[in-house]
């Protein structure tokens, strides 16, 4: 299978924009994924049953909506702006259709999903950007729903969970995309000032201006294993620098030891931690 | 009117084009420069410190490329490492502490890609920036006066007036990136600085700036003269508004809000 194993090459992936790096499995046309850790196959639904882990342990992307249902108690979802679409601001050349394809290949509307739900009876706001579209790069459309829901939070009094997939600010909309950046950290700003818990999952890859914003700003950051999570591509580094990159070098746990994330939390283990954490911050304060 | 994009580009790049350092010196009095992010190091491309204008203390900092092979390189060629947006940050909020405005000029073609930088967590101190700047509670002032080049210039533009020079250019990715990750041709970059919309006027008409400043005397004299006057009959006016963060907010929280009717197609 020639396609799956140019997706997984790690230095075109991000600039692919379009594609998508790593399938939404679809299991009429392919019934295994090989692993690009363990180079094992494995069927479709062996995986989905494992929460889209392999037995080695490699983490494989997930859809927005997959992860909300291993997140959210059952039923508890209700989502929110779910209809708010990308314009072309800029009629940038070849972005409408990068933009319907994305919509025909994932079924979302633009590339993250937000929303209110329980986690293991904890309110919570939840916001969960989707690698199919775009590979959950921010234009105005994913600034804006990520801004509503801190600020529909604030007015709530509800924590915020965001989960970040994104390959950084959506170069079609040019300056625009880039002030989502200050407009959505004005928003956890203000969310947090109130006295409100947000904390971010990270996962692969989180790079570019989402990490240089909002992916960044959680009172408490989590990443899972092995994620890809940095600023500056690896490829421009190696370019900038001329030197050849650490091993393991912008991965969760490259993070981790520098001191930037709190926890590297696998996927089986995160609706139990998200649920502690929340129930911890719930309570309020001894003092 | 017929300055192509990619020209401003270039323009913007310049190297006889005045630096960060040299704004400071055309309009300021008094100033007196302050070191370090206390934390890890001193930043050769952030400049920062104290000063007067037109008598009024300021917090000013600036971004500088430097001037010849050997300072240039000691400034990294005006690509900041965290510790100088960190260090910024440490002198914006001494500014908020000691009540007096801020004033920011940015030529950077990005934040600094090296090693060290991400072990150092150039993404964080970014963000850092970018929340606190949104709640400072003195008046900001940014001018663009050369490369704005995405987050590395954010970082220090989240203000109540953004202005540019009018061959400054600001945008979310260099035309060069654009063209090579989109089309797989650098060379496409004229394209790519056409459809980023990263000129001055473009800024302006999509609401990302209040004003652009003709620049045909620009170095002279009377240049920074002129810029004198601008900032300081804003910081006048900035000084009289109640409800500033509010309004700073407001001012972003407005970009890039989608066209409602397109929700019901």
């Amino acid at each position: 299978m020639p396609f799956l194993k140019f997706r997984y090459q790690p230095k075109n992936e991000l600039e692919e924009g379009g594609r998508s790096a790593e399938p939404v499995p679809q299991e009429e046309s392919e019934p295994e994924q090989t692993c690009p850790n363990c180079h094992k196959s494995i069927p479709i639904s062996a995986l989905r049953a494992n929460m889209n882990v392999c037995s080695c342990g490699h983490h494989f992307r997930m859809s927005a909506r997959q992860r909300i249902a291993m997140t959210a108690d059952e039923g508890s979802f209700c989502e929110l702006d779910g209809s708010l679409r990308s314009s072309d601001p800029l009629m940038f050349s070849g972005y409408q259709e990068k933009l319907r394809a994305s919509e025909q290949s994932t079924g979302e509307n633009e590339g993250v999903v937000c929303g209110e739900c329980r986690i293991d009876g904890n309110p919570c706001c939840i916001f969960v950007m989707e690698p199919g579209f775009m590979m959950g790069s921010m234009g105005s459309v994913v600034g804006e729903k990520i801004t509503r829901l801190f600020e529909h939070a604030l007015e709530r009094r509800l924590p915020v969970i965001g989960c970040t997939v994104s390959g950084g600010a959506r170069m079609q909309e040019g300056l625009l995309s880039l002030m989502q950046m200050a407009k959505t950290s004005a928003a956890v700003k203000r969310h947090g000032d109130a006295g409100l818990l947000y904390i971010v999952l990270l996962t692969d890859p989180t790079t570019g201006g989402v990490t240089a914003s909002f992916a960044m700003e959680g009172d408490i950051i989590l990443a899972e294993p092995n994620a890809t999570v940095g600023f500056a591509g690896a490829r421009v580094i190696e370019q900038t620098t001329r030197k050849h990159l650490p091993k393991g070098f912008q991965r969760a746990e490259f993070l981790l030891e520098h001191g930037f994330v709190d926890a590297i939390v696998p996927r089986s283990e995160q609706r139990a931690a998200l649920s502690l954490l929340l129930s911890i911050h719930s309570e309020g304060g001894v003092i | 009117m017929s300055v192509t994009a990619y020209e401003r580009v270039k323009s913007a790049r310049g190297s006889r084009r005045p630096t960060g350092i040299s704004y400071i010196r055309g309009i300021f009095t008094d100033f007196f420069e302050l070191h370090g992010d206390r934390a890890f190091a001193d930043d050769g491309a952030i400049v920062g410190g104290v000063a007067r204008l037109e008598g009024r203390p300021v917090t000013v900092i600036a971004i500088e490329k430097g001037r010849g092979t050997k300072d240039r390189m000691r400034r990294n060629f005006g690509a900041p490492n965290p510790e100088g947006y960190r260090k910024a940050l440490r002198l914006m909020k001494q500014a908020e502490k000691f009540r007096r405005p801020v004033v920011c000029f940015i030529d950077t073609s990005g934040a600094y890609c090296g090693i060290g930088a991400e072990e150092r967590g150039q993404g964080a101190a970014i963000a850092e920036n970018l929340m606190q700047m949104s709640a400072l509670n003195t008046p900001i002032i940014s001018v663009l006066v050369g490369e704005g080049g995405s987050g590395g210039a954010l970082a220090l533009a989240v203000a109540d007036r953004v202005w540019m020079l009018e061959n400054a250019v600001y945008s979310v990715i260099s035309p060069e990136g654009c063209a090579s990750i989109l089309w797989k041709d650098s060379t496409k970059a004229e394209e790519a600085a056409e459809n980023l919309k990263l000129t001055a006027s473009d800024a302006l008409a999509l609401g990302v700036i209040e004003r652009m400043i003709p620049e045909d005397d620009i170095g002279e004299p009377q240049f920074y003269e002129r810029l004198r006057a601008l900032l300081s009959s804003e910081l006048d006016a900035l000084a009289g508004e109640s409800d500033l963060v509010r309004k700073r907010y407001e001012r972003f929280r407005r970009i890039g809000v989608p066209n409602q009717n397109k929700e019901a197609e």
